[in-house]
């Protein structure tokens, strides 16, 4: 006879669901609305999860408040885990969801905004991101990457153009090999540990000393492989730039931010045991995959001719430049990836929204692409001040001192030289140099060369809305005045960091 | 007002460009010279209050930045930085007051306005970041002005200066940084503030290598060989005011960084690398002088002989001692503005002929005297002929180098007479013999708004050759303070022995008067 299960509503501490439930709750609530009553404008949905996000970031700003009191708080049979950077990275997830569904107020009308599913599917992958973070259960990191991935396919295949399908099925066939991966390698952790909890499995790995290296070695293979799908590393990076050519420049923009901070929590949960365990091997395969994912994706983004793919490509390269962090796995080295990856959301999103605000319908003879280098020469002599905008957002991601990114890149190596890897922060630097080409190239482009597009600079701003220029508006500060606020974000992250014990 | 005088010297212009956007097209000139003139008499100011007696920093500003990383707004200036500073406000007068371009010339006051603030910027800051902000920052507004106002290759001159400046500060950044984590080390706390760094003693295998990164830097920036490849490109498509700027400013930064960083933090270092860059700077002098020689166009005469005389800077200043670091100084100002000057010369007979070729021309003596007079004048001055400026700050740096080498100062010696073949030869191909090109014939002489910008240029090129006291006793005062913080500072016995301690000097020269 088995005994009776007690367990208290207070020992689940269901607190800790609560910043996932608010999204999920909003969504439903828009599914709801558009059964009663459909043909809503998209203006409804917008504010809708404007006001849903705003809540979920109240709710996050309560829980940091918990965390810097309590600690690491542990939630509903202990899957949950609500440590610092579950809330840093929630913060990043839901702070750059804020500053991209205003996007869809463009002045063009786009397909997919009229959909109310739409929204609820992004409200549904938020909560599949933020469960993604905030726990250490590798079922449950699993179910949350499932969700967000779904929702996400579908919402690059709603854009309804025949590069968007080719992007959507090419992003879940990649991502559905990634799952492939990523379970068996829980798996095989399993096998070894019995149990799925990363800290479980580290703390039993620990005592019996690494055993079974062999096996410990293929779960790591499957894992890496599945994170460098998702986190777009060299050689895993090929689906990149077709897939945000294909998006929406907004939802590559998001693309490019949201989805990897989510993935480089679960990797820092999952490498940084591994990497101070002293299996060399890893640390070795790791370094490589940075210097090359930086290198190669610079490499690649000099030769593009449209905009977009050379961005796509330097997101990939941000991305290796990140995951140095990773590999250096100091408490410094962890903050500069949060404060980097703050600072690059900004930056990206708006230049991103750059290219949003001048997507056309249609393609004139001229321009190969959407937006190919052509379309933005001479940008200066007809729309002087997206040109400046533009043209400061290509210098803060060259990493150019004062603007934003400079100050992620500054911090991030510095970490690399205070933890020993002198020569990975020297190639850190020649990478930046590299990559000041290509986003030269564009300025070139915009304030050296004489306009070719007709219309007297109305393209550049065709789309521009009131809310898409605030959002614009909003970034640009950010990048411009960053060094204002650099100090108060250290010190907060690194608070964080350090007492999630990383 | 004085506390703040720094930091206004620095944000008035930038302030003052924004506010440009708003001023009329044709009014843009005038608010142009206007801002600048303000800028140079506060710089003037500046000179005025600062006491000329004392070595170490003046009117110091500091406001936390990065506190926690150690990063913080730190400006002063001492007797090196101080003339360099009034010379960057001066040249940005007398460029917008004789600006030729008149294409976009908003853009361009705006553009020009900017990079005075990077310049006066790089000069004052005392902090690394700082330091460092300004230098990457002045990039932009010179990529721009090349690129968007230069000759034909413009687009690839301006790319490629910007490339090699960027590539090379971002490996003195990870310098920098190491020497942040180097003194986070040695005291527990993150800083970047020059003067704390002053305070530490490195092994030598450190300074060895950071030493290396930040001279890569730098180096670039001079440009030394064989580094220089970008500047003769850029000389040769950037319009008239971006030769100038370029010359008489943005390459000091290079010259002056070795002063204010390399030497007091790397002593050891110095001494270590005295020879191999003193042979490097000896080609550099030598064999830019020939190529000088070989060119057909006189901008790339003026822009080789600028590189060949920066030569002489690194040599004086890596002579490592009060003479040799001092005439290097002093010779950083005298080439602002002779080169500077011949750069504006240079501008003044494109704007009438829009050509550089030297073939073209001969005779002109006689059809544009005034012309032919000033350009003579500053071409004796880049000679190097007594009582002109560049004679002071040549005959100081090689002074001091000739405690350190006879044979090697011999040689940088003989490079002056090449230096004097080849100006000599450029000046007789355009200025002398009959007029062959008709196109010569009717040629305006200098009219007033060039007059403006040469006559005062001419008058500090006498003024400072027959009397350089008051400039160079202010730059020895500072100059005694970094070299005696150096022989301190140095480990090893070599370095004590090269680099002097002045207590040793103060007794000799009591003892020589004694007797």
């Amino acid at each position: 006879m088995l005994s009776p299960v007690n367990v208290s509503i207070e020992s689940l501490n269901l607190m800790t669901l609560v910043p996932m439930l608010i999204p999920i709750v909003g969504a439903l609530l828009i599914i709801v609305i558009d059964l009663f009553k459909s043909d809503q404008h998209k203006s409804l949905y917008v504010m809708l999860s404007l006001l849903v996000l705003g809540v979920d970031f109240v709710a996050l700003m309560d829980s940091a408040g918990v965390f810097t009191q309590n600690g690491t708080v542990m939630g509903v049979f202990d899957v949950m885990l609500i440590d610092g950077l579950a809330i840093l990275s929630q913060f990043i997830i839901v702070g750059a969801s804020m500053l991209f569904i205003p996007l869809a107020l463009t002045h063009k009308r786009f397909h997919e905004f009229s959909y109310p599913e739409f929204f609820a599917l992004f409200l549904f992958m938020i909560a599949g991101f933020q469960f993604m973070v905030a726990t250490d259960n590798l079922i449950l990191i699993f179910v949350g990457l499932e969700t967000a991935s779904l929702a996400l396919y579908t919402l690059i295949a709603m854009h309804n153009r025949d590069k968007s399908f080719e992007a959507a099925v090419k992003y879940f066939t990649m991502g559905a090999l990634a799952a492939g991966f990523f379970s068996f390698g829980s798996m095989i952790f399993y096998a070894l540990t019995g149990s799925v909890e990363i800290n479980q499995i580290a703390a039993v790995l620990t005592a019996n000393n690494y055993e079974d290296i062999a096996f410990v070695l293929i779960g790591v293979v499957f894992l890496l492989a599945s994170f460098g799908f998702k986190l777009s590393m060299v050689p895993f990076h090929t689906w990149t730039p077709d897939v945000y050519e294909g998006s929406s420049a907004a939802l590559a923009g998001y693309m490019s931010i949201v989805p990897k901070i989510a993935a480089f929590v679960v990797a820092m949960r999952i490498f940084e045991f591994l990497i101070h365990s002293g299996v060399v091997w890893l640390e070795v395969i790791l370094y490589m995959g940075v210097v090359l994912t930086m290198t190669m994706a610079n490499v690649w983004a000099l030769v593009q001719t449209d905009v977009k793919r050379m961005l796509a490509y330097s997101s990939i390269s941000h991305a290796g430049f990140v995951m140095a962090a990773i590999l250096i796995g100091t408490t410094q080295s962890n903050s500069a990836l949060f404060l980097y990856w703050i600072l690059f959301s900004f930056t990206n999103l708006g230049s991103f929204s750059m290219l949003w605000i001048s997507r056309q319908k249609n393609l004139p003879a001229h321009q190969q692409s959407d937006h190919s280098y052509n379309k933005f020469a001479g940008m200066i002599k007809t729309a002087p001040v997206a040109a400046t905008i533009m043209a400061l957002f290509m210098l803060s991601l060259a990493g150019l001192p004062p603007f934003a990114l400079f100050w992620g890149k500054l911090y991030m190596i510095s970490s690399a030289i205070t933890g020993g890897y002198t020569v990975l922060a020297l190639i850190m630097a020649l990478n930046s140099a590299i990559a000041g080409y290509y986003y030269l190239k564009l300025i070139v482009y915009m304030f050296m060369k004489d306009p070719i597009v007709e219309d007297g600079g109305h393209v550049y701003s065709a789309n521009a809305t009131l809310p898409l220029k605030t959002i614009i508006g909003i970034a640009a500060i950010g990048t411009i005045f960053a060094f204002v606020g650099v100090n108060e974000l250290l010190d907060f992250i690194t608070v964080f960091v350090y007492n999630s014990g990383y | 007002m004085l506390d703040h005088i720094l930091s206004i010297l620095i944000f008035f212009p930038a302030i003052a460009a924004m506010l440009g956007f708003v001023v009329n097209k044709d009014s843009m000139r005038s608010y142009g010279i206007a801002v600048a003139t303000i800028e140079f008499f506060l710089a003037l100011w500046l000179w005025f209050a600062f006491d000329s007696n004392a070595s170490g920093m003046q009117f110091m500003e500091t406001i936390a930045l990065v506190p926690t990383f150690g990063i913080n707004y730190i400006v002063g200036v001492d007797g090196i930085s101080l003339f360099i500073i009034i010379l960057a406000a001066f040249f940005t007068m007398i460029g917008i007051a004789s600006l030729g371009e008149t294409k976009d010339i908003k853009n361009m006051i705006i553009t020009l306005l900017f990079l005075q603030m990077t310049m006066v910027g790089v000069f004052a800051a005392l902090d690394a970041i700082v330091f460092y902000i300004f230098w990457e920052l002045s990039l932009v507004p010179m990529l721009y002005i090349i690129g968007a106002w230069g000759g034909p290759l413009r687009i690839y001159a301006s790319v490629k200066f910007f490339l090699y400046t960027f590539t090379g500060s971002l490996v003195m950044l990870v310098g920098m940084l190491f020497m942040a984590y180097f003194y986070y080390q040695a005291t527990g706390q993150w800083s970047f503030s020059i003067l704390e760094w002053y305070r530490l003693i490195l092994p030598e295998s450190f300074q060895t290598w950071l030493f290396v990164a930040f001279f890569i830097g730098f180096a670039i920036k001079v440009p030394m060989f064989p580094f220089h490849t970008w500047l003769p490109y850029a000389h040769g498509q950037a319009p008239t005011i971006g030769s100038v700027i370029l010359a008489a400013i943005l390459l000091k930064m290079g010259t002056y960084a070795f002063i204010r960083f390399s030497l007091p933090l790397f002593p050891d270092a110095s001494v270590y690398f005295m020879f191999p860059i003193a042979i490097l700077a000896i080609i550099m002098i030598i064999y830019t002088a020939m190529v000088a020689y070989a060119q057909k166009d006189i901008k790339q005469v003026v822009a080789y002989s600028s590189v060949s005389h920066m030569g002489v800077i690194i040599l004086g200043t890596f002579a490592l001692n009060v003479e040799g670091i001092s005439g290097s100084i002093f010779l950083m100002i005298a080439h602002g503005v002779v080169s500077g000057a011949l750069f504006f010369l240079v501008g003044v007979i494109y704007d009438r002929r829009h050509t550089k070729l030297m073939s073209e021309f001969g005779g002109l003596a006689s059809v544009m005297p005034r012309y032919a007079t000033i350009f003579g004048l500053m071409l004796m001055a880049s000679v190097g002929l007594p009582l002109t400026i560049n004679f002071v700050g040549e005959f100081l740096s090689l002074l001091g180098f000739y405690k350190q080498s006879h044979i090697l100062t011999l040689l940088a010696g003989m490079a002056i007479i090449v230096g004097a073949i080849y100006m000599l030869a450029a000046y007789k191909k355009m200025f002398f013999g009959v007029i062959t090109n008709e196109e010569n014939r009717n040629l305006p002489d200098v009219n007033k708004r060039e007059m403006l910008a040469l006559i005062p240029l001419a008058i500090i090129t006498v003024w400072l050759g027959i009397y350089p006291k008051p400039v160079l006793g202010t730059i020895n005062t500072s100059v005694e303070g970094v070299v005696q913080l150096m022989h301190e500072k140095a480990i090893s016995q070599e370095a004590k022995e090269r680099i002097p301690s002045l207590d040793i000097i103060i007794k000799r020269t009591s003892a020589k008067e004694a007797h």
